[in-house]
């Protein structure tokens, strides 16, 4: 059988760099109305960017030293992040990587192998920086080297209604071998899911994805099923201009071919895992988050007492009155004001937020800058601990789970703000219920 | 001079309230609603008190002993074996209506209103024709039985008309009427309804006038309406008695008409009002916002919540943050947990609720 990595492979000390990807301003619409105002990679999660969290569980890895964020924002956005992570993970040295355009995923990585490439890597981490899990990254090379593999992707469990959103895995339950993928199947496949955290050989990943843009080329109206007589063996070093410019998708493109090498495997975490895609995502993620954090009895969160339940961040600029009543799963952001007498739960507050006295949040994001009122009721529903959904049916409408106030906005003195999104800058002074405002 | 309340039966619009006792002992302004009429009647010089009712009037006697010996007013129940309606009543209890021949005042229980019974009384006398009826201005006659005047006349009613479609009046019959002794002819011992049956015959006969009500009239047999009525009488207490009411100065009154009885407990940082009675031995804590509400006797509100347009049953504790609004009622005993919203919640004695109430529903 023809393979991708039949080649012999190099044992011994090989060098692992790390690949974020964090798509661009196109992406991400689904993360409206607070992508409106901030890239969603530096939004803001139990008190840290969400691309942060992904760089903590890189540096935890030892023998990472480089890190190429990819993506298709403007270099100034991540400029001054980039600044701060030198400080941050003193081990890492992380570099910003700009596509022209947006390449897909698999694209992007192609588009930049030489930079990736220099001083011959052996195997490359790649991230999808809107996942918000533990990232086992330890335990992944430790089954990379185990099977001497050429790949491992981390793989968790859905509920069996949610996994065809996703990317379905079928592996050897013994092996641990990837037998099968399929990405979004219309039919139930398997309820093991692809968590979009991959480890690669590099002469593993890059010959594929090159091979898969020869196959565009060559028969661009079949894309899925490949014919083996277009199986190449040995990198593709000559087809940089043969379809460039064409969207190549890990998922999509590569992984089920891959499942063809026989040498493609899943380590399954039992640990937690979301997709922060739509914006009422990230308050589960923060809840998964601060979980962590205070699990691994982090100095960063506040102490529980009779008005903290565990686990809160507060940001050390902001100033939250004695009464007020905090947690669990709250991050209350930079010079935000919280009066007495408020109660915040499961909720992330802003930078340069105020929450007026007795007032009370639930379930909802607080945009930067944005004000509620005195008596005030700021609240969402909760989705169910096992849900990847952030929405509801409520009188038989789908509605947004998460209340989420964009920047800038206010709410009255006892108004009431109930499952709804608002755009930034809008004043809410009468209740609202179930409504999008624009 | 004799008077005759009509009490009817359990008062189900009113529930959950009357699942815990009968309407007429349920607070308004911190005091039975039967006590307002009693003190109005006892004040007009009225001795003998009817109550017609039509179910258990044991439940009621011991607080009824109490009004007789307050107000220096004899008080007996007429228990009509079957619902007579509105006139039925009046013939049941015959015996203490006709024992001296002075006029006869009958009023609804769910009415309340400035009873203004000396002026009617007056005015009664001075006509000379058999009955009485107060009327009231509405704002839209279209749902109401509304009274049309003899031509020509400003007190003789010569009609009623049901809901009318096109503008007849703007007056309607408010539920109080003083009435001779001999009206009581007119009526048979049976189901009988005093608006159709009795007052279209004494209005051919040319007997029946009508006398304008001055001020606030409601009708607060259901919760809503209970809720109207009580802001209604709040001002009028404004108005007329302040004494009774928690002076504006009180740093947590908030637009005034403010009700707290002496046994109440009000936290710190409170924003109280407007109209608002707050119950004996209520518990208010910190930094709570109430309007247009009424609390009654030994609930307990707990800090940070808010609670408008809501009636607080007896006993009934709401926890920190939560938030009642658009006429919700609790019934005896219940319990609201922290944080929780309820829109419209109608809920039953002794239920404890745990998740929020989005819609107006009843909680059994």
């Amino acid at each position: 059988m023809a393979t991708l990595a039949a080649r012999p492979r190099q044992n011994g000390a090989t060098t692992t760099k790390a690949v974020l990807l964090v798509g661009g301003p196109s992406r991400g619409t689904r993360f409206r109305p607070l992508s409106l105002d901030k890239p969603k990679p530096l939004f803001e999660i139990a008190g840290h960017p969400i691309i942060e969290h992904c760089l903590r569980a890189i540096s935890k890895v030892p023998e990472i030293k480089e890190v190429y964020v990819i993506g298709y924002y403007e270099e100034d956005i991540f400029r001054s992040f980039l600044q701060d992570c030198t400080k941050i993970f003193p081990s890492l040295t992380v570099k910003y990587l700009r596509e022209y355009e947006a390449l897909g995923t698999a694209g992007g990585l192609y588009h930049f192998r030489d930079a990736i490439l220099k001083g011959s890597p052996g195997r490359l981490f790649v991230l999808n920086a809107d996942v918000c899990c533990s990232f086992p990254l330890g335990q992944m090379l430790k089954l990379f080297e185990e099977k001497n593999a050429e790949a491992v992707l981390l793989g968790t469990r859905v509920p069996e209604d949610a996994a065809t959103n996703f990317g379905c895995i079928v592996s050897d339950p013994n092996t641990k071998q990837v037998l099968h993928y399929v990405e979004k199947p219309e039919s139930k496949i398997s309820n093991l899911i692809n968590c979009g955290v991959y480890l690669f050989d590099t002469e593993c990943i890059f010959p594929a994805i090159g091979k898969a843009y020869k196959r565009r080329a060559d028969r661009p109206r079949l894309l899925s099923y490949p014919s083996s007589e277009n199986l190449e063996t040995s990198y593709i070093a000559d087809e940089e201009d043969s379809g460039t410019n064409q969207v190549i998708r890990l998922e999509q493109d590569i992984l089920s071919d891959l499942a063809d090498t026989r040498q493609f495997f899943v380590l399954e975490t039992k640990d937690f895992w979301r997709q922060i895609k739509t914006a009422g995502s990230a308050v589960p993620a923060n809840a998964l988050y601060l979980t962590k954090a205070f699990q691994l009895q982090s100095p960063e969160l506040s102490k529980a007492s009779a008005v903290i339940l565990p686990p809160v961040f507060i940001h050390p600029t902001a100033k939250v009155d004695p009464t007020a009543k905090l947690g669990p799963n709250v991050s209350i952001g930079p010079r935000a004001k919280i009066g007495p007498g408020v109660r915040i739960k499961e909720s992330i507050v802003l930078e340069d937020t105020e929450i007026k006295h007795d007032a009370c949040v639930l379930y909802s994001i607080i945009g930067w800058g944005s004000k509620v009122g005195a008596w005030a009721r700021v609240e969402g529903t909760p989705t169910p601990l096992t849900s990847h959904s952030t929405s509801i049916i409520k009188n038989g409408i789908k509605v947004q789970s998460i209340t989420i106030l964009g920047k800038e906005c206010g709410v009255g003195d006892e108004v009431k703000v109930q499952n709804c999104v608002c755009l930034p800058h809008k004043e809410l002074k009468r209740d609202v219920t179930n409504e999008v405002i624009m | 001079m004799k008077a005759l309340i009509l009490v009817g039966g359990f008062g189900t619009r009113l529930r959950p309230l009357t699942l815990t006792l009968p309407k007429p002992l349920v607070e308004f302004g911190n005091k039975p609603m039967i006590e307002h009429q009693i003190a109005a009647l006892a004040e007009a010089g009225v001795t003998d008190i009817v109550l017609a009712v039509n179910y258990r009037p044991e439940i009621m006697t011991k607080e009824l002993e109490k009004f007789e010996e307050q107000f220096g007013v004899n008080i007996e129940f007429s228990l009509e074996p079957e619902p007579l309606g509105t006139a039925g009543p009046l013939k049941l209890a015959e015996k203490t209506l006709r024992k001296d021949n002075s006029p006869i005042l009958v009023l609804n229980s769910d009415v309340i209103c400035d009873y203004p019974f000396k002026k009617l009384i007056e005015f009664h006398k001075s006509h000379g024709g058999e009955g009485t009826i107060i009327v009231t201005k509405v704002e839209e006659p279209s749902k109401y039985g509304v009274v049309v005047h003899k031509a020509g006349h400003s007190s003789c009613i010569d009609r009623f008309v049901e809901k009318p479609v096109e503008f007849v009046g703007n007056r309607i019959n408010a539920g109080i009427y003083i009435l001779n002794p001999s009206v009581i002819d007119r009526i048979e011992l049976r189901p009988t309804s005093i608006e159709t049956e009795v007052f279209p015959a004494m209005c051919n006969d040319e007997q029946l006038h009508s006398f304008d009500l001055e001020g606030y009239w409601m009708d607060v047999g259901q919760p809503k309406d209970f809720l109207s009525g009580t802001c209604l009488y709040l001002q009028s207490l404004n108005k007329k008695n302040p004494k009774l009411l928690v002076p504006s100065t009180e740093p947590f009154v908030y637009g005034g008409n403010v009700m707290v009885h002496p046994t109440a407990k009000i936290g710190n940082n409170c924003r109280i009002g407007p109209n608002v009675t707050i119950g004996p031995n209520v518990v208010v804590g910190d930094g709570v916002r109430i309007q247009r509400s009424v609390v009654l006797k030994g609930s307990k509100i707990k800090d940070h919540a808010w609670v408008k347009s809501t009636i607080v049953g007896w006993n009934s504790t709401i926890g920190r943050w939560a938030r009642l609004e658009n006429v919700t009622v609790l019934g005896d005993d219940v319990t609201i947990r922290d944080e929780i919203y309820v829109n419209g919640g109608s809920i039953l004695p002794h239920k404890e609720i745990k998740a929020n109430i989005d819609s107006p529903s009843i909680i059994m």
